[in-house]
């Protein structure tokens, strides 16, 4: 019965929080209070039945305990002080679902404060709003759980000293703030999907929890078609994950994977959710890269890629984010359309700039063994190699060096 | 007569399950399923979740084009996620199948259907 029961409180966690750190204006208490009241949940849920609106219960009974604890604690006179006014009331039964959307919004935009690093906003809203427990985030993150509950505690505390408006957000407000908790979703999947370095290539814990949150911004705002095609990119990323990694650990590039390993549910959805968010509007940055994202997913074969239609999106993408990893894989799609040696060339405008993107030096090599300048081909993979790749990554680049080693051996 | 055995629940509950208990729910729809295969003709759906929907609201008037609204209906607590139906025996037999797939985080309603069409799968 008790999985049961996580999962709704799992399912509640975030508008729960965000609602009762509106009302307290502290979020560790916001999380005490609802721990409390999920316990009490436990029992009475148990006997009398789950309520019709869990939250409502939950949110009542949080708010009462987070009440208690402020009258028999020592902090009350700390937050009374920094807030004279009255605590907000909750809505007694059915909260506002208006209201919901701002308090959620905002919790998300007080865990992308900006005293605090990508990675610690991260690991603060794992924390805070999925209530994924600190040694899930270490594992996440790759680090002792003690060194994750130290930075966890430090992001917490600046975040205290720090205190983002609590007012509710005007439309422009809420629109940067929007792209901001967009962003930081966005850059979480990308940390679980392609480790910065490590042992490992994937770190899906972190991808789910980013899809997640994802989702929770949908569900907040079915209007917008930015963040419903942030949700579609991220399900098209994560449908390919059994097929990105074979059976020795080594990464398997798009071309040479296995079609039928892609998860067919993630991409129908993603697809349901694109086509609704091409409706809304064609120029966002997560329109267009979830765009290049379903062509990839909806062809059959790596030869059936319309390379066409993903370089004239890296192109509409280069417009609205002229930076040189766009630029790299508009070349990578033009490599497809007019050959490795255009590409080749093309990739020269990039040397300067992406000098340290291991990536860049990847498809160089790549492209230099297709014309078959294999000595040149070994020196870019060999530059892979000094820039910390994961050991999938690692395994891959080694056996293209051994690949060239071979043909130049046969010359 | 046919009955739909319709399935509503909130959203991501049934995501936030350990693998285990995704599972026991899973193996309660094959089992229905099995069954259901086994004595005639149904059909069964699961809707995507609620989010990717699109609301088509009626014309003011009889010239207009019906109002296409993006999103689905504004947050119900609970929400439709998807349905079986079946021709039954009565409400009794109904419901011994609809016992197969009950779990405490959904509610299932049996309903008597006026009128059916259509011929629908896809695997």
């Amino acid at each position: 019965m008790s999985d049961w029961l996580d999962a709704t409180f799992a399912e509640q966690r975030p508008r729960a929080i965000a609602a009762l750190t509106r009302v307290f204006r502290d979020i560790d208490l916001a999380e005490e209070a609802f721990a409390e009241a999920c316990v009490k949940a436990l029992i009475v849920w148990g006997t009398d039945g789950a309520p019709r609106d869990p939250l409502a219960w939950l949110l009542t009974t949080a708010r009462n305990a987070g009440l208690d604890h402020l009258r028999k604690s020592q902090r009350r006179a700390a937050i009374l002080s920094r807030h004279s006014e009255e605590f907000q009331p909750l809505p007694a039964e059915t909260p506002d679902p208006d209201e919901l959307r701002d308090d959620v919004l905002r919790l998300l935009f007080i865990c992308c404060h900006p005293e605090l690093d990508r990675q610690d906003q991260i690991a603060v809203a794992l924390r805070v709003i999925l209530g994924l427990s600190v040694a899930e985030i270490a594992s996440g993150f790759l680090v002792k759980p003690k060194t994750m509950e130290q930075r966890i505690t430090r992001a917490k505390r600046k975040i205290a000293e720090n205190p983002v408006a609590f007012e509710t957000p005007t439309p422009q407000e809420r629109g940067v703030r929007l792209s901001e908790v967009s962003l930081m979703i966005y850059l979480m999947f990308n940390e679980g999907w392609s480790t910065s370095s490590g042992p490992v290539q994937m770190k899906l814990t972190l991808c789910e929890e980013a899809i997640r949150l994802a989702r929770l911004l949908v569900r907040l705002f079915p209007a917008m078609g930015e963040q419903s095609a942030l949700l579609a990119l991220l399900l098209l990323q994560h449908a390919r994950r059994h097929a990105r990694i074979d059976g020795d650990g080594k990464l398997v590039t798009l071309d040479d994977q296995d079609r039928s390993l892609w998860d067919r549910s993630n991409i129908a959805e993603a697809m349901a959710l694109l086509q609704k968010a091409q409706r809304i509007n064609h120029r966002g940055i997560y329109i267009i890269q979830a765009t290049i994202a379903a062509a990839h997913a909806s062809a059959a074969t790596s030869e059936k890629t319309d390379w066409a239609l993903i370089e004239s999106h890296y192109a509409a993408l280069y417009a609205l984010q002229p930076t040189p990893v766009v630029r790299l894989n508009q070349i990578a799609a033009q490599a497809k359309l007019h050959g490795p040696r255009f590409a080749i060339n093309a990739l020269e405008t990039l040397t300067e700039d992406l000098s340290t993107y291991r990536w860049f030096h990847a498809m160089r090599g790549g492209l230099l063994q297709e014309i078959g300048d294999h000595r040149a081909a070994i020196a870019a993979f060999e530059t892979v190699l000094t820039l910390t790749p994961t050991a999938p990554e690692r395994a891959a680049v080694t056996d293209k060096i051994a690949i060239s080693q071979n043909e130049l051996g046969h010359l | 007569m046919i009955y739909a055995i319709t399935i509503y629940g909130e959203p991501g509950v049934f995501e936030a399950l350990p693998k285990e208990r995704q599972d026991d729910v899973m193996s309660g729809h094959g089992a229905l399923q099995d069954a259901l295969k086994n004595r005639g003709a149904f059909v069964s759906m699961k809707l995507m979740p609620p989010t990717s929907a699109v609301m088509v609201e009626p014309a003011r008037n009889d010239s207009a084009a019906p109002l296409i609204v993006d999103g689905p209906f504004a947050e119900t607590k609970e929400n439709f996620l998807g349905f079986y139906a079946a021709d039954f025996k009565d409400l009794d037999e109904a419901l011994e199948y609809a016992k197969m797939i009950s779990s405490p985080i959904a509610r299932l309603e049996v309903r008597p259907v006026a009128w059916a069409g259509g011929a629908l799968s896809s695997d």
